[in-house]
């Protein structure tokens, strides 16, 4: 299948702060891309630049076979554009937004309210369709801007994180739209904080940080690099940790942690449910009682803290746009 | 459809929504339909019963001068409008859509265009009503309120220019009051510039609004042959001088406005 999104070695500064640095993109067409990483990342530059909004200082990049500098202009009507900042209009009302943005796809008066109608519809606001945005929750104002970013049916969709500062209600809500677009073949490229919804919803993942990627494959593989299963479990006493600890060394297959103000153990190990079986046993004969226990596949924020060094939710940079 | 009309279709599409905005946003309201209003009560009866004038009374002289103090004032809501936008990341979403880039500033200010309209209509009727009269012909009296009008949508480019330059809506506001107080009250609105002291004479007589409120009076017919004829070579011949200032600021302000938006936005 043919790429919808190619970036190739994308950089951009802003004096002295590098955003992007050799940021390399392919998304096949019809399929997700999730860009993980932290705030300052260089993810909404990235999709600033794909979205025509920002020139690139170096490196190209095409979406829906165009150039983004060169036939900007052309491409624009093949995309869609959704921010973290829902850009609807407070005082205009649902369909009023919708409708403005047909206009300005050239769509028509008939058609743009055609269009309008049918997205508060599939969107859930129909009952909300003539209220001005302003009395909108946050999740209403979301999905209108998402709708408002498929006015024209564009083939590629860029979704720079779209349910930052949700509730999970809301946010859920919003997964499953972009879930039933992607299965209606939409090329999406979603910027995300959240490993949960890089999990939920791209194909492929690529983490990034300062700049560039460090890291890309689908959930699994990057899962895999982390390492395989582990068991996580906590105890009651200093006294009964140190002796788990012991206990529990010969089943481990990497370093083993244990924490002693949360009292937990982490022990990465093989065989999956049964060396949890196994551990429990020991610790039975032991007589040590468990407060918890569970084994657990690595998360993507395991990814990112191994791979990176830090978590990915860290804000310690400020949001460079 | 041709680039021309695709950029005159979506500047209408744009202005379209400014003039929602306005309608429904009472704040905004208020600015274009009340403080003129309050403008025109305060003037005439507060300074109107203090100050007389040989051959007509102040109210009368009065009016032109409100007629600019208010195209002044409300041209800041050109200015309050488009820095709030740059700030609500919506010019982003403008920008992915493939309208005319022009559209957005010629929406804006055409919009305002409409604002302009409402809050001199509402001016003339109320001045109407306090005893402010028009002594020209119909075609000298439409002459002025064309020229206001067009100076007002001039005025409208200076203001974006300025808001694009300062971007966000606190330090647009501080700037446009400490700037517009000034222009307008150094000027021939309310007192004969010609009686100022020293430095301030001059000053007030080249001001441009001074050139306009003039030439509002003369195609009102608010003056009076009993005052001295100005002396100031463009209050001399201040209807030519008034146009020729809109000109100006346009062939100045709309490309310097366009640069600026362009620059805001791509960052």
């Amino acid at each position: 299948m043919p790429d919808a999104i190619v970036a190739e070695g994308l950089a951009k500064r802003y004096g002295d702060v590098v955003a992007l640095d050799g940021m390399d993109l392919s998304v096949p067409a019809g399929t997700v891309f999730g860009l993980l990483g932290p705030n300052g990342a260089g993810k909404t530059t990235t999709v600033r630049i794909l979205t025509t909004l920002l020139k690139p200082d170096a490196g190209r990049a095409t979406v829906a076979g165009f150039d983004v500098v060169r036939d900007a202009g052309r491409l624009r009507g093949h995309i869609g554009a959704s921010g973290q900042y829902a850009a609807v209009d407070d005082h205009l009302t649902g369909a009023e937004n919708l409708e403005m943005v047909g206009r300005l796809y050239h769509l028509g008066v008939k058609r743009s309210r055609q269009r309008a109608r049918e997205l508060l519809e599939r969107f859930d606001l129909t009952e909300a369709a003539d209220r001005p945005v302003q009395g909108y929750s946050g999740g209403m104002r979301r999905r209108l801007d998402l709708a408002g970013a498929l006015v024209a049916n564009p083939p590629v969709l860029f979704l720079d994180e779209p349910t930052t500062g949700l509730d999970p209600r809301a946010r859920a809500s919003l997964w499953d739209v972009i879930s039933e677009l992607v299965a209606e073949g939409t090329t999406v490229l979603l910027t995300t904080q959240y490993m949960e919804e890089a999990d939920r919803l791209a194909d492929r993942i690529a983490v990034v940080d300062h700049g560039h990627v460090i890291a890309l494959g689908t959930a699994d593989e990057l899962k895999d690099q982390v390492g395989g299963d582990r068991i996580e479990l906590s105890v009651t006493s200093a006294a009964d940790l140190e002796t788990a600890t012991r206990t529990l060394a010969p089943l481990a297959v990497g370093d083993l942690q244990s924490d002693a103000t949360t009292l937990q153990v982490t022990i990465p190990v093989a065989g999956g449910a049964a060396a949890l079986t196994k551990a429990l046993g020991h610790l039975a004969a032991e007589r040590i009682t468990v407060r918890d226990a569970g084994l657990r596949r690595p998360t993507l924020d395991d990814v990112f803290l191994t791979l990176t060094g830090h978590q990915a939710d860290e804000k310690t940079k400020e949001t460079v746009r | 459809m041709n680039t021309l009309q695709l950029a005159v279709a979506d500047g209408m599409t744009i202005a379209k929504r400014n003039a929602l905005k306005i309608r429904r946003a009472p704040d905004l309201l208020g600015g274009v339909v009340m403080l003129p209003i309050v403008f025109v009560l305060l003037f005439t009866y507060i300074f109107g019963s203090m100050i007389n004038l040989p051959g007509m009374s102040y109210g009368e002289y009065l009016l032109p001068g409100i007629f600019v103090m208010t195209i002044v004032t409300s041209g800041q809501i050109t200015g309050y409008t488009l820095t709030q936008d740059l700030q609500k990341g919506i010019f982003d979403r403008f920008r992915t859509l493939p309208m005319s880039p022009s559209a957005v500033l010629t929406g804006q200010t055409v919009s305002d265009v409409i604002m302009n309209l409402t809050s001199m209509t509402t001016m003339a009727l109320v001045g109407l009503v306090v005893g402010w009269r028009i002594h020209t012909s119909p075609f000298e009296a439409a002459l002025g309120f064309l020229m206001l009008m067009v100076f007002a949508y001039a005025f409208s480019w200076v203001t974006a220019t300025v808001a694009l330059a300062l971007r966000t809506p606190e330090a647009f506001n501080n700037v446009a009051t400490i700037l517009s107080f000034p222009l307008t009250f150094l000027s021939n609105a309310f007192v004969d510039s010609a009686r100022l002291p020293g430095p301030l004479k001059p000053i007030a007589e080249w001001n441009p609004v001074s050139t306009l409120v003039q030439a509002a009076r003369e195609l009102f017919g608010n003056v009076s042959p009993a005052m001295p004829a100005p002396t100031a070579w463009p209050l001399q011949h201040a209807v030519p001088v008034s146009f020729a200032w809109s000109v100006v600021l346009l062939v100045v302000f709309v490309p310097l406005a366009t640069r600026l938006y362009k620059r805001a936005v791509s960052r």
